[in-house]
């Protein structure tokens, strides 16, 4: 029987060391069936699994264009995402997916583009940049703000100058200091004072820590923004990804299957767990 | 029809292939398990303090076995019919409010080859707790929903009352064992019914709850209501309704397998990010999401409430944290 829960099989290709604690896997599937069969969209993520430790939703941070095979980017922080950092080229995970809805990009097609990314947010913001670079008459004038703690801990720095070919890009940290830095420093929200993007007909991509979300959807909202326009990717714990484990809900909403790409319209009519909750216990 | 007590054992044994679970006590709590000695089965006490629904979704369950560190994967399937006796009418109602979660757009795999393979017969209650208000939730002690068959004690024998093509096949096997029903038997169950529904006191109309719950979402009564909550989330984890899991790798030698095992939203670490992100940090949050989730969210979903008055939450919270009471706040709450 067909058994959504159990993993298809397959092997890093391919490991790069972002920075200290994060790196990106190049994943393919062991059955060539499989590769064939596979297609996702960008925001997607899937369920990946070290046998024998578990299983996680991490977000796919490679270009839909190419299925054979896809990248993760995994911060090594929790019990699970510690032991990636132990993957080499050759091992095999789990990998389920794809699962969820991902970024409107096709709504966003003849629009501008505002891309508002936090730390390890970028990840899977990465398709969407990569969706764009391909087809860049699809698209108006595209902009990124990104931010991170220090310059060091910015993801994919070797493609910022391809990048900024086709794309406006704001960099900022909240700390440079021992590091070459001419960008800038501060919060991601202060770049809002030196960034082009307007309201009209622009779509607002963003993902990050969810306390980061929350000013931003704020600092946005006050320059004349309207919730419709802005989309943020939550994260949750989850554990089936078929809204059966109940463990992703944000009010009656599952990130798993309803997200984890919301338009804060959505969120804001909902009686939910709001955005940039922040821990207290 | 009418099946005599003194033949119970025999109509359970007559049961070709199917493995009978019942309510049977296990140390001291009362759950179902298999039954191998009929005379072991406590139908006419308390209701088990494990829902049935422990039967097709198990407390623990194995998904799939694996070499350690390879991905030679062997499912877990599960097989073998059921058959559930001794089912209230309020849990089998709670199995088919479940059914609608493992079911919803694609079918849970373990959960429907369970489900699918399983009967239930139920027993009618004629002494209601004194925390039941399954009548203010849709149901009643005599009520038939997601039943096979449904039982009545008539004191020497049951009154047994066919109500589905799954409950015709299981008497078929047995027919020699039972009798026609009388019309002053029927009579007597249907007293015996209306006596034990006239019983439940607590009361309640939940009707216009779920459109309340929104506008409360910032109310002071989550905190006063919480205030008291240990956070040992035994009302979620013996609640028939509730469906959480969480999934989990466990090695033993060389063999490891992934399992799935109950979970509740009133533990701190259900919704805990490895970042140290927590959306619901408190036991105020929770236990607004415990209360939404049935009364609100679960409407929005499928229409029908996730609690149906079994009364569980209410006599096993440590602190008497009372789900009728919850809801008489939320009732009287201004808007």
């Amino acid at each position: 029987m067909n058994n959504l829960l159990i993993p298809d099989s397959a092997i890093v290709r391919d490991v790069f060391h972002e920075n200290d604690d994060t790196s990106t896997f190049s994943l393919q599937f062991t059955d060539a069936q499989k590769r064939l069969e596979y297609s996702f969209q960008p925001g997607q993520f899937n369920m990946l699994s070290i046998f024998g430790v578990g299983e996680a939703p991490i977000s796919i941070s490679s270009s839909n264009g190419s299925r054979e095979n896809f990248t993760h980017t995994v911060r090594h922080v929790g019990s699970l995402t510690r032991m990636f950092a132990k993957l080499k080229a050759g091992d095999l995970l789990g990998v389920r997916g794809p699962y969820g809805n991902g970024w409107p990009l096709k709504q966003a097609h003849g629009k501008n583009l505002l891309i508002v990314a936090g730390g390890i947010g970028l990840a899977p913001l990465r398709p969407a940049i990569y969706n764009i670079l391909e087809q860049p008459a699809l698209f108006g004038k595209v902009e990124l703000l990104y931010g991170s703690k220090n310059p060091g801990e910015m993801l994919f720095r070797h493609e910022y100058r391809q990048w900024a070919e086709q794309i406006s890009m704001l960099l900022t940290v909240d700390d440079a200091s021992g590091f070459d830095w001419n960008h800038n420093a501060g919060l991601v929200t202060a770049l809002f004072d030196k960034m082009q993007s307007v309201p009209e007909n622009t779509v607002v991509l963003s993902c990050g820590p969810e306390i980061m979300m929350k000013h931003v959807v704020k600092g946005l909202l006050a320059r004349g923004f309207h919730s419709g326009q802005l989309y943020v990717s939550l994260e949750r714990k989850m554990f089936c990804g078929v809204k059966k484990c109940g463990r992703c809900q944000v009010g009656s909403k599952f990130v798993c299957h309803d997200g984890p790409v919301f338009s804060y319209d959505v969120l804001e009519n909902e009686p939910a767990e709001i955005i940039g909750v922040l821990g207290r216990e | 029809m009418k099946l005599s007590k003194d033949k119970l054992a025999d109509f359970l044994a007559a049961i070709p292939g199917k493995t009978v679970f019942g309510p049977q006590l296990s140390g001291e709590t009362l759950r179902f398990t298999p039954v191998t000695r009929p005379g072991n089965l406590c139908p006419t006490v308390n209701n088990a303090t494990v829902p049935p629904k422990s039967v097709v979704f198990p407390q623990t369950e194995t998904m799939f076995r694996f070499e350690q560190g390879a991905t030679d994967i062997r499912t877990a399937e599960p097989s073998g019919e059921t058959v559930l006796f001794g089912v209230r009418p309020c849990d089998a109602r709670a199995m088919s409010i479940v059914d609608n979660v493992f079911f919803w757009d694609v079918d849970d795999p373990y959960y429907l080859i369970r489900r699918t393979n399983s009967a239930l017969v139920g027993l009618a209650c004629l002494d209601p707790c004194v925390n039941c208000f399954c009548t203010s939730m849709g149901g009643g002690p005599a009520s038939t929903e997601g039943l096979d068959i449904l039982l009545t004690d008539l004191g020497e024998s049951y009154l047994l009352e066919v109500l589905t093509g799954k409950g015709e096949m299981l008497c078929q096997s047995a027919e020699k064992l039972l009798s026609q029903a009388s019309s002053a038997d029927k009579e007597a169950a249907k007293m015996l019914q209306e006596k034990a529904a006239a019983q439940i006191s607590r009361q309640i109309d939940p009707s216009g709850i779920p459109a309340r719950l929104p506008a409360l979402w910032e109310s002071p009564i989550w905190e006063k209501i919480s205030a008291s909550c240990l956070g040992c989330g035994i009302c979620t984890y013996l609640c028939p309704t509730c469906h959480c899991f969480d999934m989990q790798d466990e090695t033993e030698g060389e063999e490891s397998r992934r399992y799935r095992t109950w979970d509740s939203c009133m533990f701190s670490e259900y919704t805990l990010h490895a970042s140290g992100h927590n959306p619901r940090p408190t036991r105020r949050e929770r236990t607004r999401n415990r209360i939404n989730h049935k009364f609100s969210y679960f409407v929005d979903k499928f229409k029908v409430m996730a609690c149906v008055g079994c009364g569980r939450c209410i006599n096993l919270c440590p602190v008497n944290i009372d789900i009728l009471d919850i809801l008489s706040q939320v009732g009287e709450q201004a808007l």
